[in-house]
Parts: C-alpha cells; sequence; structure tokens
C-alpha cells in the first residue's frame, strides 16, 4: 500500500517536472501496442511510440481492441440478457431503455432502407450501439485509466510510460475497420443484388452513357470508394479531435481545466451520439443504394 | 497513425457481433415487438367489439322500453274502456231494475184494486140483497135471485 502510494508519487512527481505538454499529449495518444519486433522478430508489448511504429502491420493495439471487444460483447449480451427476461406486458425500467433503443434503430432501418433484408437492422442496431459506447469512452477523464495504466505499467511489468487508449474510436485502425467492413458489405450485396454485370455498368455507364465511359468511371469510382474513407475518418476525426482537446485542456490549463472540461464534455455529449447516429445512417444509406437495381 | 492488425481485428469482431446481434439479439426484440403488436390489436378490437355491443343494447334497451311503455299505454286504455263499461253495463242493470221493481209495484196496486173491487162487489152484492130482501121480505126465491144477483155483480 505503502509502495503505492509512493509510486504514484513518483509518477506525479515526474509529471509534474519532466513531462513537457508535447509529451504528456504524445504519451496519451499512443497506444499499448503489441507486436512482432522488427529485429528479431519476438512478439511482445512495444516499449516505446518509436519501437511501436517500427512493428509495422504485424502489431495488435491491445488497448483501443481490447475496448473495442469488451464495449461490443458487453453490448450484446446486454441487451441479449434484457431480451431473454423481456415481458410483453408493461416493460420495466431497464426493458423500456433499451426497446426504446431497438424502437429508435428499428424506425430509421425501416425509414431509410426500403428493400427486404432481415440483416441490416441488426447491422444497424450493432454499429449505433458499438459505436455509441466506444465514443462514450471519451467522456472519462483522460487520466484515470491512463494514469493507472501507466502505474501498473512501471510497477508491475517494468513498462516505463506505458501507454493506454480507452477510447477505440479515436484509433484510425478501429474507425477504417468498421468502415472497410461495410464497403465489403456494399460491394457484396451490390453485386448480389444487381449481378456484376448490373453493378459494373452502373459505374461505366452512368450518368453520361456508354460513350462517355471514362469520365463516368472518373466520377463513379472516386464516389465508390470515397465512401468508407469518409465514413470512418468522419467518425475518426471527430473523437480524435474531441480527445485532442480534452488532453489539451488537461495539460494546458492548470486549476482552469475543471470549468473548461466541463464545458467541453458538455459539447462533445452532442459529438458523441450524433456521430455513432451518423455512422449508423449512412450505412443504412449506402447498402440501401446498394440494393437499389436500376432496371 | 500507421495500420496494422488491429485493422483486421477490428474487421472480425465486427462480422462476429453482427452475427451475434443477427442470430441471438435482434429476433428477441423483433418477437417481443410483434407479441405486443398483436396484443394491442387484439385489445382494440375488443374495445371495438365491446363499443358496438354497448350500441346494440341501448338500442334494445330503448326499443324494449318503448315496447313497455305502448304496452302500458295500452293496459290503460283497455283498463279504462273496461271501466267505463262496467259503469254502462251497472247504468243498464239498475234501469232494469228499477224497470222491474216498478213493474212489480204496478202488478201489485193492480192486484190490490182488484182484490178492492172483488171486496166491493160482494159488500154491495150483499148490500143489494139485504135491500131486496127487505124490500120483498123474504119471498124472493133464494135460488131464483143467485143468478141475477151474480150477473149483477159481474157487472159492476
Amino acid at each position: 500500500m505503502a509502495e503505492l502510494a509512493e509510486a504514484a508519487h513518483e509518477v506525479a512527481e515526474h509529471a509534474a517536472e519532466g513531462q513537457t505538454v508535447q509529451e504528456y499529449i504524445q504519451h496519451h495518444l499512443s497506444f499499448l501496442t503489441y507486436g512482432s519486433n522488427p529485429v528479431d522478430g519476438h512478439w511482445g508489448i512495444a516499449h516505446t511510440p518509436e519501437e511501436a511504429a517500427e512493428m509495422g502491420f504485424w502489431a495488435i493495439h491491445v488497448d483501443t481492441l481490447g475496448w473495442s471487444i469488451f464495449l461490443g460483447a458487453a453490448f450484446l449480451l446486454f441487451f441479449r440478457w434484457v431480451g431473454q427476461n423481456a415481458t410483453t406486458d408493461t416493460p420495466g425500467g431497464i426493458q423500456n431503455f433499451v426497446e426504446s433503443i431497438f424502437e429508435f434503430v428499428e424506425a430509421r432501418v425501416s425509414e431509410g432502407f426500403v428493400h427486404k433484408n432481415p440483416y441490416i437492422g441488426p447491422l444497424a442496431l450493432t454499429i449505433f450501439v458499438w459505436v455509441l459506447l466506444m465514443n462514450t469512452m471519451d467522456i472519462i477523464p483522460v487520466d484515470w485509466f491512463t494514469g493507472a495504466a501507466t502505474l501498473i505499467g512501471e510497477y508491475v511489468f517494468g513498462l516505463e510510460h506505458m501507454s493506454f487508449k480507452i477510447v477505440p474510436t479515436t484509433d484510425v485502425n478501429i474507425t477504417m475497420g468498421m468502415s472497410v467492413s461495410i464497403f465489403a458489405l456494399i460491394l457484396y450485396y451490390s453485386v448480389k443484388m444487381k449481378g456484376l454485370g448490373g453493378f459494373l455498368s452502373e459505374l461505366a455507364f452512368h450518368p453520361f452513357g456508354k460513350w462517355m465511359l471514362p469520365f463516368n468511371l472518373i466520377i463513379e469510382l472516386p464516389t465508390l470508394f470515397a465512401k468508407p474513407i469518409s465514413l470512418g475518418l468522419r467518425l475518426f476525426g471527430n473523437l480524435y479531435a474531441g480527445e485532442l482537446l480534452f488532453l489539451l485542456i488537461a495539460s494546458m490549463l492548470g486549476l482552469f481545466q475543471l470549468p473548461a472540461h466541463f464545458l467541453w464534455a458538455g459539447f462533445h455529449l452532442l459529438v458523441i451520439p450524433l456521430q455513432a447516429f451518423v455512422f449508423m445512417m449512412l450505412t443504412i444509406v449506402y447498402l440501401n443504394a446498394a440494393h437499389e437495381s436500376h432496371h | 497513425m500507421s495500420f496494422n492488425l488491429t485493422f483486421i481485428g477490428q474487421s472480425i469482431a465486427f462480422f462476429v457481433f453482427w452475427w451475434f446481434c443477427a442470430k441471438y439479439v435482434w429476433p428477441l426484440f423483433m418477437n417481443i415487438m410483434e407479441e405486443r403488436r398483436q396484443k394491442i390489436a387484439d385489445g382494440l378490437e375488443a374495445a371495438a367489439r365491446a363499443q358496438k355491443d354497448l350500441e346494440l343494447a341501448q338500442t334494445k334497451s330503448t326499443d324494449q322500453l318503448k315496447e313497455a311503455k305502448a304496452d302500458a299505454a295500452g293496459i290503460i286504455d283497455q283498463a279504462n274502456k273496461r271501466g267505463s263499461q262496467i259503469v254502462d253495463e251497472a247504468k243498464e242493470q239498475a234501469k232494469e231494475e228499477g224497470k222491474r221493481i216498478i213493474a212489480g209495484a204496478q202488478a201489485e196496486i193492480e192486484q190490490e184494486v182488484n182484490r178492492a173491487k172483488e171486496a166491493l162487489r160482494a159488500q154491495v152484492s150483499a148490500i143489494a140483497i139485504a135491500g131486496a130482501e127487505k124490500i120483498l121480505e123474504g119471498s124472493i126465491d133464494q135460488a131464483a135471485n143467485e143468478e141475477m144477483l151474480s150477473k149483477l155483480s159481474s157487472e159492476l
């Protein structure tokens, strides 16, 4: 116990004297990375951001992916538990809450998706609640988990400045992982519903007819590929910017950070559900377009 | 800001979670919603039926009330008729009874008159006989005069 207090004191001192603002923010923006060492191929936790960067593709962000999977699983198991214990009579508080989310998503899907596909509803629900939970992690004060992880890393694993990010949607791997998966679904359903020929002719012969094929491709291909990129980067950018501002407030404002945190958290509370909603809505709209055939 | 296995991991997690949600979460709530929709629909239908029943019962009761009123009016009418009939009959009977009493009284009076006449006749004939006897001083044959006397008395 005394050891821990001493450690905390040491870290606080360390932070107070040693860390510059830049170091502080850098520390908070790097990931807990597990990967293959580029020199000897040995798999392990990266000790420095530089080492993490050198690992290249063969590395995993244990923190963001871990939180992502934890939040997704927690959401699904919770919803399943509520669904199994649900009653068709007057629902209780928890059931009411879950049902209102379900009905909200269901209404968006039946408005935005006019075709028959029983998998789009679950897709929208998964995306909305999952992204919402991942975004909500941004509200947790930036130093709670990261500070604790730094302590644990230093005194349990012997890692100096162990990073630990808790907001999965501030990791471009996470947001692009989802948006590219959705892009794969767009391609899959486009080919399935329109046929490969139908899909390709949509790219090649619209909007100007077959004699303008190169121009059509110049217009249509970027439109197609912009979908996953904008989808993933929009979410990432919003949450990353929010996180960065929290870090700036925490590192530069001294005692004034408290009201500033509350103010920014208040604004950010609007961004968090909005971005989850936008991500879900665009997924629905894109997949609806993928199901449309122009015959 | 580099891409690495996290990207793949997240993609796998995405598809697994989607599959789980589609198989184990979404249908649960769909069923609950469907059941509740059905329940509400049934309830509304029952309410509509009850409303219709109520209307039916109201018209029925109004009809019955009307009928009962008509019946009552008929009964009162009949009773009134019967009453006046009884009164008429009573009047008739009273008249007849009166007539009968009057007739009886008249017959009695007649009888009385006849009886008085009879008595008077007898007395007159007795007086006449006595007068004649006194005139004739017993010379008159009782038998011969009897015929004449009875003739006389019947003429009276």
